[in-house]
């Protein structure tokens, strides 16, 4: 039940990440990362992390993909046009990713016997359920990046106003 | 004082200062000058400089659970970003008046990514690192692209933005993988955990995602391709402090996580080192020489100048730290300095780009030839300027731990490197010319009194750093010194019976 579940999403997870490098429109593209997002969210809990799983749902496809539909729809985007410059991406990124991929592949796999595996469906940790073990890394051990990114996102709020606004 | 406090009195002061000018700017009234808010950035910037400095007699302090580090080395780095930020402010005070385009977000943004920068140079938590990483990186990406209306400013916003973000991605990426092989992102944790590892292949790839991500950022080739498009498209200013302090906070995160944090594969990555450092040096070196346009001829002299700083990597740890550290001095005085002249000349609609341009700017502006002069000069390395003894420490570094052949590789290029830059003063010291109508054109402004004295600053660090380097270098040392200690103070940790490490250098 659990292997069929990975194998299910898993796949769905991949075809919808090249779909969504393939759309020529915004739109499809947004919609294509939402199914990206539900099914990690259904990997992630099928490796006992049912917090993460429930927070990439509400967070991820709920919040962050409603603004950016909102955006595209708001910027009334059109389909884009392919110009010499994204032939040039395929050419030197399409053979990029793969060497990536291969060399990661290699990796991972000359490995695997060390790396060992994970029951699907086990518990993160066998002491401690989840929802304690993140939130004493997130409000103990990493505090301080959890309260700077207060700053980050301060800074990007600045941009906006600074990029966007009009001139008088 | 708490530890938490006293680590991080710079970061607090800083981010105080910012969010003073945030609030302070919409009461001021729209057409006024926004010169007093750059004030208080000056002043907060100064503050921070001066709390950094009296950290340094509380040795090593570590705050946040292990999260900030604040030792000789932090110190270091903190105090240079403050200065780099000081001097770009001096020279930038009174560069947006009569274009009254967002002056005070400027300012803020400036304190900001400074902070992110110091941020990163005290961390020894990755994620805390890539966190100060995004501060900084993204306070570049706007202040980039602030003059609006040009084409060349959006280009150049644009295209940092999309491949810092693409370099973001594999820094984080590095950071995963450092995690799966080791069980933490503590750099200490992970010098632990490679020890005891099984699996190698997974630690080094994570280290060389990392070398990838920060390589971008310090624009060291291959990973350099963005670098003269940015510089080319930003305001001069802006390219002054990018060029400088974020590439130092970025070289102090490579010195930590390959010093402290993988020293058990230096003989591997120092290979890697050898192969970046010789390939940045070339092809910055050869690049710039094809250049006509004055700043994208400084863009690719940064390119080489990030090669001959990762030459210091391919040392012995103690040596490479501390000539790293010097170097980063150095070319942050310099670059910092050559790029407040251009600022100064050119102006905000930077008229005068090219060559030709600045042909015969010693009869109409003698004093900001001169400096100019003597900026360049250093960054060809000729003696008592910081240049030359920056490259000298460097190289020898490189020597003693047996890299022959990359010091002549480096030597050679700076006999390349000074025919560019000659090219250029010789053009600065020629007469004007029917093409050099261009600085004509412009009316001479006057420089400002803090302009002025940013500047000064800027040279009087060059020409100290190189006649009495003396106590710079005895801070590198003990930067290097502490750092190592506090590895070998981690590493025996666990039992603290055994554990006789102390700090000889605390006493002079």
């Amino acid at each position: 039940m659990q292997l069929a579940l990975f194998l299910i999403f898993g796949v769905l997870a991949v075809a919808g990440a090249i779909n969504l490098l393939l759309q020529r429109h915004p739109i499809n593209s947004a919609l294509s990362l939402v199914v990206v997002m539900m099914s990690l969210a259904v990997l992630y809990w099928s490796l006992g992390a049912e917090f993460l799983a429930a927070a990439q749902v509400i967070v991820y496809s709920g919040a962050i993909m409603v603004l950016f539909v909102f955006v595209i729809m708001l910027l009334n985007a059109g389909e884009e046009e392919h110009t010499t410059g994204s032939r040039i991406a395929y050419v030197a990124g399409f053979p990029g990713a793969a060497a990536i991929f291969c060399l990661l592949s290699f990796v991972f796999l000359s490995e695997r016997k060390a790396m060992g595996g994970t029951d699907l469906g086990g518990y993160l940790s066998h002491s401690a359920n989840n929802i304690a073990e993140i939130s004493r890394l997130l409000f103990r051990d990493l505090l301080l990046p959890f309260e700077v990114t207060s700053i980050l996102i301060l800074v990007a709020i600045l941009g906006a106003v600074v990029l966007a606004r009009k001139e008088q | 004082m708490s530890p938490n406090v006293l680590a991080l009195l710079p970061e607090y002061i800083l981010v105080l200062a910012g969010v003073l000018i945030m609030l302070a700017e919409p009461c001021l009234p729209a057409a006024a000058s926004r010169k007093p808010l750059g004030w208080i950035a000056i002043l907060g910037t100064a503050l921070a400089g001066l709390a950094s400095w009296y950290q340094l007699q509380f040795g090593t302090l570590h705050a946040f659970y292990g999260t900030i580090q604040v030792d000789a080395f932090s110190i270091f780095f903190h105090l240079l970003i403050a200065a780099v930020v000081l001097v770009t402010l001096l020279g930038s005070l009174d560069y947006f008046e009569g274009h009254a385009t967002h002056a005070g977000e400027y300012f803020a943004l400036t304190l900001f990514g400074a902070t992110g920068m110091m941020f990163m140079t005290s961390s020894v938590e990755l994620l805390m690192v890539f966190v100060g990483l995004e501060i900084s990186s993204i306070s570049t990406y706007i202040m980039a692209g602030f003059r609006k209306g040009q084409a060349t400013a959006s280009e150049s916003s644009l295209k940092y933005f999309l491949l810092g973000s693409f370099a973001t991605a594999f820094f984080l990426y590095g950071i995963a993988l450092a995690f799966g092989a080791t069980g933490s992102t503590n750099i200490y944790a992970i010098a632990h955990g490679l020890e005891t590892t099984a699996t190698p292949h997974l630690a080094f790839l994570a280290l060389a995602m990392l070398i990838i991500g920060l390589g971008f950022k310090v624009s060291a080739a291959p990973f350099h391709v963005w670098t003269p498009d940015v510089y080319q498209g930003a305001p001069a200013p802006v390219v002054g402090l990018m060029s400088t302090a974020p590439k130092a906070a970025a070289f102090a995160v490579l010195l930590r996580i390959t010093f402290s944090g993988f020293p058990a594969m230096q003989h591997r990555w120092a290979i890697l080192m050898w192969v970046l450092a010789a390939l940045s040096m070339t092809v910055g070196n050869l690049g710039a020489l094809l250049q006509r346009d004055v700043k994208r001829m400084l863009a690719y002299s940064s390119i080489a100048h990030a090669g001959y700083l990762l030459v210091a990597f391919t040392a012995f740890p103690q040596d490479g730290i501390a000539a790293a550290c010097f170097y980063t001095a150095t070319y942050a005085a310099m670059n910092v300095g050559a790029f407040a002249v251009i600022t100064q000349v050119s102006g905000y609609d930077e008229t005068a780009r090219s060559q030709e341009d600045f042909t015969g700017l010693a009869s109409r502006r003698p004093m900001l030839a001169a400096l100019l002069a003597f900026f360049l000069l250093s960054l060809i390395g000729i003696p008592f300027t910081g240049g030359f003894f920056g490259k000298f420490y460097v190289f020898s570094a490189a020597v003693a731990a047996g890299h022959v052949w990359l010091a002549v590789i480096g030597l050679l290029n700076s006999g390349v490197a000074c025919f560019y830059y000659l090219r250029l003063l010789a053009a600065v010291y020629a007469k004007p010319t029917a093409e050099s109508a261009a600085l004509t054109s412009i009316p001479a402004r006057r420089v400002s009194v803090p302009a002025a004295v940013g500047l000064t600053l800027a040279a009087i660090a060059t020409l100290v750093l190189g006649i009495l380097p003396g106590n710079t270098l005895w801070l590198t040392q003990y930067a290097g010194t502490s750092t190592i200690i506090e590895s070998a103070r981690q590493h025996c940790a666990p039992h603290p019976d055994n554990c006789h490490v102390e700090l000889q250098m605390e006493q002079r």
